[in-house]
């Protein structure tokens, strides 16, 4: 991760001192952080996975669960990434209009994302699944619950950031600070992919799981 | 707080705009103390608190050895037996050891390599208060309900609300959580700082061995806390909102926890180990006035053996019926990480080979360390051994075992970092004589205590039993090493007398008393508060010594740094902040709001959490740049 | 400063020889007395061989190099070797072949001593389930549980079929086996033979609060007429439990009215009613064990008066009520007399029950 050869040219170290790596350290900080956070989510996945089919009443997963709705609120997520790649770009191009603009609209997908999650929460208690109630609820709610905090944290991050640069002007020289969220945003959005692989879609490929 | 005779650097000047948690400027009083972002003030912070933990814990070990001098005892209730001995090894490896080498790294890693500070000297703060918050909840379950009685490991089911209905589970569950945050964050903190923050010249292959070991323990951390995190959130959900994670009537796994658990824990004992090696393979070659052996080897084995630590947590549970296949399996990847083990060994004794070795008090603990470390690698070895396990498990054979590695081993070295060390601390020498004295009750003390244990174990002595029974040979054993227990016990009143004896009227040590290698040893004693007036350029591996013996190195001359003016516009100072200290606190709040249920203090705590951030991030860069006399010597020269 | 590791070596080593000349003990893993114990101590002998090589070697340099590189007035300064790769790579070799020097017979051992096994009409299988803080006995095949006791014959492979009730507990008799955990939720299974008839000593090896200092046991392993004659005694039809001696057929009825009935089962109480619940020690045949309160005291008249009296100051923190008040003016009387009845469980006669207990009731 780090560049062992001198990064700097002469005359051009700056205020704030030498560095030995060309990575900024916020994004070096982010990327350690989301190596660590791989093995959160690792270990809530796989306490997910080991006590699947484990619960001794039900609802059980296939009564619950539905696909078509969370595919849509995946599809929001997953437009949500495609809206970060857009914003940065535009900071970069000192575009500061649509920077905010699309910045806005990456915490507004994730904001929906949040609202199905809201409603799916609401629909599977009415249905029985509750929190006490069995080994999937407990293993479930807390897996997407975690993982619907990360997203709220997001959201609130990026807000932040569009009323940052009405404080502030941001430019292009800010760009490393919202590709730091970029990363993040990048990151929870990889990990609903796979919960939704393994807590959703796999019950439902015939022959898998059950 | 005479610390800070350190010189006062050009007064700070707090960001424009002011207010109430404006970056304030103390440096000297408490407002200094907790509002300071400095390394060096943090390390001593980190060390000051471990060693206080570490009497805290040395007080229960008292008690608990006094209870089992003999069979049939009545000192303690079985109750509060199982709260001490889970206190002493929750303090001893989350609250002592492991931040004792947090606090080496905090103060020595940017001296090392040459930096002013950490990347992130605010986040650095924090991470000191979550700890020593973390450590003060867990402590303060004693006045509120009593401490945590479930052994360091907490085996589930033991910790559900129904077998346990005290607090105590509580506190060490939410303490930890708290103190892991700290954890977690400073060793993030540390990783970059080592990536990006080398004095120009300073490769990664030229970097000390101790900052090496702190990046791969760091590494260690940020993977192994995780799980921890996760395993100890399901248990207080499970006694909190009622989850069922661990509810064996529900069909809950009590072995899930087990697998978590050791999942972190054995790279724990890396944890706590790789700095340990860190120290001694600064010691060595410093009395040896020799390079340390075989560097690159020393540096793989040392990531080879982190790397290891994940693949064998399964050791820990050889008892648990994981079957033949998998006790093999696990016993196998075990004795492999005995190999990096044993060429660290000879690379140390390689070291001293040929040199010209001087025997101060620091070199006495390094050569017990290897002494101790070999025993306690050896019973390492033996405990691989499943079929040996299965009787040596849960006796006192690993009671001892784990003393030899955790204490013979690594506290062994720390204090051999401690007298290595205090001249760079404090600018004062540790007294040399009633050193060498002090060490030598620590020895025998230790010995005595610990040898007799493994016998006691494979004579049917289990662990966390509060008594023994009379006749079955295990009397002698117990004897011995309680009075081995004042023998240690006044080695560590002599060391506490000794360092504040020292603290007052030491002899000056100079900047460089050692002779030794490393470029700490280039600044001034204690270091200014800028580390060092110009930035150091490296040439060699030992930048330092390689400085004062150019003769005697082979690294380049440094010439294409020649002409770069590093500290053209001064040397940048990270601000002070009052907001480390603000999360910390809200956090640690929290924790109670957590732990008694009560929501609205809970609410209240996450508020300020979230303002606390919000003032973090917007705070502004902050700091003040300084600008030593052009005409005062360098420090790097 | 080396005479200071002579001076802190010798002693010790001194301390070690003169009291460790025995290490044979009733609950001592060095005191095998079956083939699994015996196999896991033989792998534990070769590993101590291997190591007394490594700290010769080991320790040996170091002393050479403490002796021979002091620096006394020394101020030259020595060649900066950095290493010397031929050696590091020879210094590699040798902690592997030490390594694979251990894992070998470790790894035979393994499978000799750990296998899962189905159990055949050879075996005897016992269920044994582990209550904060005593141990349930059931034989499937004799029908008859017990507790805290755990017999067996000399000639027959035990497999040990590992539960727990509520926390972990650790099954361990070191001079028979290591340890095997009971995990809820988790059947372990545990097998070994006891070849010499002989008592014992078991210990609960997982911490599970409380009274887990007293969570203790004994196996007695005896000839196969004995231990049939025992599991006969089983046999006896409840009406003829309860002798014509008058004191025991007080405490036979005090057992009611004090309210040990309420957890402690007791086979063919009155004729064919049964007593008590699962969740507390089986008390049928009590008379037969050798050790009351999961293997703290002997059980004799006594030991069990005084365990009546007061349960928690002979095994703090268990979950047995005194029955009894202090002042109670016919508390010796009652408690004699429930002791007497307690003991005549299992025994056709009171002579005979001290008999029967007589012969296996010293240690070893």
């Amino acid at each position: 991760m780090a560049a062992d050869a001198p990064t700097q040219a002469a005359g051009t170290v700056p205020a704030h001192g030498w560095r030995s790596s060309s990575l900024p350290d916020m994004k070096l900080m982010m990327w350690i952080f989301l190596a660590s956070d791989i093995m959160f989510f690792g270990t809530l996945i796989g306490t997910y996975l080991i006590y699947k089919g484990r619960s001794l009443t039900g609802p059980y997963p296939q009564d619950v669960l539905d696909i078509p709705l969370t595919t849509v609120s995946t599809f929001v997520l997953l437009m949500s990434s495609f809206l970060m790649v857009i914003a940065l770009d535009a900071l970069k191009r000192n575009d500061v209009a649509k920077f905010r603009l699309w910045t806005f609209g990456v915490a507004f997908f994730g904001a929906i994302f949040l609202g199905f999650q809201v409603y799916e929460f609401n629909h599977f208690v009415d249905l029985g699944l509750t929190l006490q109630g069995n080994l999937f609820g407990t293993t479930f709610y807390v897996l997407t619950g975690t993982h619907g905090v990360h997203v709220a944290i997001g959201v609130l991050w990026l807000l932040s950031i569009v009323v940052a640069s009405y404080v502030r002007p941001w430019t292009s020289k800010d760009a490393t600070n919202l590709e730091v969220a970029g990363l993040y945003w990048h990151f929870v959005d990889v990990v609903w992919i796979v919960i939704f692989t393994l807590v959703y879609l796999v019950d439902f490929i015939p022959g898998a799981g059950g | 707080m005479a610390i800070g005779r350190r010189d006062v650097p050009a007064p700070a000047t707090p960001d424009a705009g002011g207010g109430l948690l404006a970056r304030p400027a103390w440096t000297k009083g408490l407002g200094s103390w907790l509002t300071t972002v400095d390394h060096k003030r943090l390390g001593i912070l980190y060390i000051l608190t471990s060693f206080t933990f570490m009497g805290l814990a040395s007080i229960e070990a008292f008690i608990i050895r006094l209870q089992l001098a003999a069979p049939g005892m009545e000192l303690v209730s079985p109750d509060v037996y199982n709260q001490l001995f889970t206190m002493h090894g929750v303090t001893m490896i989350f609250l002592a050891i492991m931040p004792l080498g947090t606090g080496f790294a905090n103060y020595f890693v940017p001296l090392m390599i040459g930096a002013r500070d950490l990347a992130f000297p605010r986040l650095n703060a924090f991470g000191y208060w979550v700890y020593a918050f973390g450590g003060l909840f867990v402590y303060s379950s004693f006045f509120l309900g009593g401490a945590p009685d479930v052994g360091w490991f907490a085996y589930a089911p033991l910790t559900s609300l129904s077998n346990n209905p005290g607090n105590g589970t509580d506190f060490y569950m939410i303490g930890l959580l708290i103190g892991g945050i700290g954890s977690l964050v400073t060793a993030m903190n540390l990783i970059v700082t080592i990536f990006s923050m080398r004095a120009p010249g300073m490769t990664m292959m030229r970097m000390p061995v101790f900052v090496w070991m702190i990046l791969v323990t760091s590494f260690l951390i940020v993977f192994a806390f995780p799980p921890l995190t996760i395993a100890l959130t399901q248990i207080v959900f499970d006694r909190t909102f009622g989850t069922l994670f661990y509810v064996p009537e529900a069909g809950g796994l009590p072995i899930l926890w087990q697998h978590l658990f050791w999942i972190f824990g054995h790279p724990e004992v890396y944890i706590v180990i790789l700095p340990a090696f860190g120290v001694i393979s600064e010691v060595i070659p410093t009395f040896s006035r020799k390079p340390i052996f075989g560097y690159p080897v020393m540096i793989l084995s040392g990531i080879f053996i982190g790397f290891m630590g994940f693949a064998v947590w399964s050791h820990h549970m050889f008892t648990t019926g994981l079957g033949p296949v998998a006790n093999t399996a696990f016993a196998l990847t075990s004795f492999v990480i005995g190999v990096p083990t044993g060429v660290k060994i000879f690379n140390w004794l390689g070291t001293m080979w040929g040199g010209s070795v001087r025997f101060t008090t620091s070199m006495l603990y390094a050569m017990a360390f290897l002494f101790m470390f070999v025993i306690g690698g050896i019973t390492g070895i033996m405990l691989a051994m499943p079929p040996f396990t299965a009787q040596a498990t849960d006796s006192y054979f690993v009671v001892a075992h784990f003393h030899y590695v955790m204490g013979g081993g690594a506290l062994f070295a720390f204090f051999a970092g401690v007298y290595y060390w205090f001249p760079k601390l404090t600018g004062k020498l540790l007294p040399e004589r009633f050193g060498q004295w002090t060490f030598a009750a620590m020895f025998i003390g230790f010995n005595m205590i610990f040898m007799p244990q493994h016998f006691a174990g494979l004579m049917g002595m289990p662990r966390r039993t509060q008594t023994y029974e009379a006749g079955i040979g295990l009397e002698i054993w117990n004897l011995v090493s309680t009075a081995g227990t004042f023998v240690m016990g006044t080695a560590l009143f002599m060391l506490l007398f000794s360092v504040i004896y020292a603290f007052r009227n030491g002899t000056p040590a100079g900047n460089d008393p050692w002779d030794a290698r490393t470029l700490e040893w280039a600044a001034t004693s204690p270091p200014q508060h800028h580390n060092f007036d110009e930035q150091p350029i490296v040439t060699d591996r030992d930048a330092f010594w390689a400085q004062k013996y150019p003769e005697a190195s082979h690294g380049d001359d440094g010439s294409q740094w020649e002409g770069m003016d590093f500290d053209a516009h001064g040397i940048h100072m990270p601000g002070q902040s009052w907001y480390p200290f603000l999360l910390a606190t809200s956090i640690f709040i929290a924790g109670y709001g957590l732990l008694f249920e009560n929501w609205p203090l809970s609410i209240l705590m996450l508020v300020v959490l979230v303002g606390a951030t919000y003032g973090w991030a917007f705070e502004g860069v902050g700091g003040h740049h300084v600008h030593p006399d052009d005409g005062a010597e360098a420090a790097g020269d | 400063m080396t005479r200071w590791f002579r001076s802190a070596l010798v002693p010790i080593l001194a301390a070690l020889l003169l009291s460790g000349c025995d290490f044979a003990g009733p609950q001592s893993a060095l005191d095998p007395a079956g083939p699994i114990a015996q196999a896991q101590l033989d792998l534990f002998n070769w590993s101590l061989w291997l190591s007394a090589l490594v700290m010769i070697g080991t320790f040996g340099v170091l002393a050479y190099v403490i002796l021979r590189y002091r620096r006394g007035q020394r101020t030259d300064i020595p060649e900066q070797s950095h290493g010397n790769p031929k050696l590091e790579i020879a210094l590699t070799i040798v902690p592997v072949i030490i390594v694979v020097m251990v894992a070998v017979p470790t790894v035979r051992t393994i499978f000799a001593t750990e296998a899962r096994v189905t159990p055949t009409e050879e075996d005897l299988v016992v269920k044994v389930t582990g209550y904060q803080w005593w141990w349930k006995f059931e034989y499937p095949e004799y029908g008859i549980t017990t507790a805290n006791e755990l017999r067996l014959p000399t000639d027959r492979r035990v497999v040990l079929q590992l539960d727990s009730a509520d926390v972990l507990h650790s099954f361990w008799v070191p001079r028979l086996a290591g340890k095997r955990d009971m995990i809820p939720n988790q059947g372990n299974q545990l097998t070994f033979t006891a070849p010499e008839a002989g008592t014992y000593y078991g210990q609960c090896a997982e911490l599970c609060l409380g009274a887990h200092a007293y969570m203790k046991f004994r196996v007695i392993s005896e000839e196969p007429a004995a231990f049939e004659a025992w599991a006969d005694t089983f046999d006896i039809d409840g009406a003829q439990r309860v002798q014509a001696d008058p004191q025991v057929q007080r405490g036979h009825q005090l057992f009611a009215q004090k309210g040990c009935t309420t957890c402690h089962r007791v086979d063919g109480y009155r004729g064919t009613t049964e007593v008590g619940t699962p969740e507390f020690p089986d008390l049928t045949n009590f008379g037969t064990r050798t050790t009351l309160g999961a293997a703290i005291l002997p059980n004799t008249q006594e030991n069990l008066e005084a365990w009546l009296r007061d349960p928690d100051d002979l095994k703090p923190g268990n979950y047995m009520p005194a029955l009894w008040s202090e002042d109670d003016p016919d508390a010796d009387e009652e408690i004699a007399a429930v002791a007497a009845y307690l003991l005549s469980l299992g025994t056709p006669d009171e002579t005979e029950a001290r008999a029967f207990v007589g012969g296996t009731h010293g240690d070893r």
